[in-house]
């Protein structure tokens, strides 16, 4: 008799099941627009030029040994990390500011989490994006979390975040509820707020006691410029909020597989950052023990040298103004063939991702029928378009929107 | 007013204090003996030549990349880690074992618990053996068991395990417990069962219906050869147990930091084993996504290419020879010297520690006044031991065993 034998098969992560999909169908035409993972123009990953160029260093530096990294992580990345975020904050002077060295994003989010459920009432609401990344309910969930409500975020009427029913939203919350916040290039909807409305937010948030977490999973990726992106995290540091950020470096460095991310916490004063920061290093240490090098050092490496840190800005750049393009193209093919409905919310979206307003019958089609992978909430990962598939693309969304309603 | 007021500073992980202190300590004769990290005969970290061989092809590979890994991992490095363990055993390819990758022993470790938390009653007691690992308690309290319990083990008056009384705490134990073995190198006593002792306890955990986890991160390092060394686990895959192994690669391939490892689980049937992996995917899914590449890709092209096998087998033969050599050297010293009591549990424990004897007040004086490092229970890393360093070694332990008892 299995002591395993009422284990139930849990139904497959339906990102990954799009892309195995994907990998089945034999359509020549065939794309995937699955998957948040940059792409060139030939539908290839891009491996970032720096790098590259860092990982050759790396291996041929005989000074580097693979002895056990701090449970914090490598210093000096994590350093680089926390000013990338907050770049010339007060707080990362005085003390009140700093990283712990992550699995990735996913990893930031988990280890905040864990140590907020550990700190705050565990009857603490969460509020989450309506919509959000299906990871950010499993994560708070499996932190321990019982209470968690999504905010009104994507307004399908006017393809826009609508920011009015976001700010009632925390306004109706209970007091210090923990809200998890986007700091660009949102995903899925890619409607990010203008300065004058995290400036509304950042009210609410103070007068309500609520304590903000950012999901900052695409910092250079909204703008092309990493401190342009980062506006919203530096305006509330400087507004003097407590609050956590969640950094990852899968997107914007290419280093999806090697986990790169930190955990940045703002605190009132250095005593307690530094007793928070303890704390987290238990739950890391009876998680993991401590973080992998290889990325931490390739990123590292690059923020702290001038020249290799120029070179990835203009590697990132190069990345943002191809999805641009992209945006550019399917828009301006869509209006070209009259595809019913409006189209501009293409190019005003920001990041990796498009919610192109398809509904699921629309999704459904474009999967099984033209081999168009796609979310069945219509999103769509812009680095999968390029110039040889586009064409494609514009004809079945306008096939799609006229045959199916 | 702080969120985070509240929060207390956390008292330092043991074994990282030790090695702080050490840093601090100016006294040119300071000797390390506290963390399990191989050291060469000039007590300098060693990089294993066949990995850092691979390390050089891997950054000259341009037909690699950085995409995500599956959520279970690599799956050329899960097959090979997993055969490590398990040799030609049926049970893998009546694919009724497999291994989802994980971030190193301590990720395996985490995994195995979280998943048995929410398969196994919750009530369920986790048995480990006194003393064990440090960790291995707090990995599993977060995980949520509440039934921690130890198992006899180290008996100071034999100065070696008291397997008859494991076997009869095994016997007491409520039913369909979960138990922790160490399947060879034991830490941090070096005193691991003989095959018979082994048949001994698979007996006790048959008749009681126990669930083994079998904590595995010194294969290589106990006898110098790692089928040798996993031959518990394959006597106790063979008699047709559900077990998990928990594989480390931190210190067979000297990947400390790049935390690689290997959770094993062999279950009854094959479609079982597929519903158990979903369940662990999910768990890794909210904790960190996926795992690090970089380490696994290491290993898995070193153990799945055979000239690279063999240099690596001779690598951990060279590591292992080392430690044995500082074995008998320093028992010989302590014999020669006259030091009051027996020292062959000094050659007669295997691995990388040495469950000295010495007391805690011993420790301190050791620590305090002579500048060696070791834990307070006694235990010695023997790769901080050399030639350099051996007859000081050997003079203070002498003189803390005459001046303090």
């Amino acid at each position: 008799m299995s002591f395993f034998g009422n284990v139930q098969l849990a139904p497959p992560v339906a990102v990954f099941k799009l892309s195995a999909d994907f990998r089945a169908d034999e359509n020549p035409q065939k794309i995937n627009l699955g998957v948040g993972a940059y792409r060139d123009d030939d539908g290839k990953p891009w491996v970032l030029p720096v790098v590259s160029k860092v990982e050759k260093q790396i291996a041929s530096d005989s000074s580097l040994n693979h002895e056990y990294l701090p449970i914090k992580g490598l210093p000096e990345f994590c350093e680089a990390a926390t000013k990338l975020a907050l770049g010339d904050s007060k707080t990362i002077s005085e003390g009140r500011a700093a990283g712990v060295q992550t699995l990735s994003g996913t990893g930031a989010l988990r280890l905040a989490a864990d140590f907020l459920f550990q700190t705050f009432p565990a009857e603490t609401t969460v509020l989450y994006s309506n919509p959000t990344w299906g990871n950010h309910l499993d994560i708070f969930k499996r932190a321990g979390f019982k209470n968690l409500a999504p905010y009104s975020y994507w307004s399908g009427d006017i393809k826009a975040a609508d920011i009015s029913k976001f700010v009632s939203d925390l306004q109706s919350a209970p007091d210090r509820s923990i809200i998890l916040f986007h700091s660009c290039a949102h995903n899925p909807t890619g409607a990010d707020p203008s300065a004058e409305q995290w400036n509304q937010l950042a009210e609410v948030v103070r007068a309500k006691n609520h304590f903000p977490i950012f999901d900052t999973a695409y910092q250079g990726f909204a703008s092309g410029d990493p401190d342009k992106d980062a506006a919203a995290l530096r305006s509330f540091a400087d507004a003097g909020f407590e609050m956590m950020i969640c950094q990852s470096f899968a997107k914007n460095f290419g280093l999806y597989n090697e986990r790169c991310g930190n955990l940045v916490t703002i605190t009132q004063t250095s005593q307690i950052l530094d007793n928070v920061r303890s704390q987290q290093e238990l739950i890391v240490r009876a998680n993991y023990s401590n973080p992998p090098a290889h990325g931490a050092r390739i990123v590292a490496n690059v923020l702290n040298t001038p020249d290799l840190a120029s070179e990835w800005r203009q590697n990132i750049k190069q990345m943002s103004d191809r999805i641009d393009l992209m945006r550019n193209e399917l828009r301006g093919r869509l209006e070209k063939l009259g595809t019913p409905g409006q189209w501009n919310h293409i190019t005003d979206q920001i990041g990796m991702f498009s919610f192109t307003g398809l509904n699921p019958d629309q999704c459904n089609f474009l999967k099984n029928e033209r081999s168009c992978y796609l979310m069945s909430n219509g999103r769509i990962s812009m680095a999968g378009l390029n110039s040889k598939n586009i064409d494609y693309f514009a004809q079945c969304v306008d096939e799609a929107v006229r045959k199916i309603q």
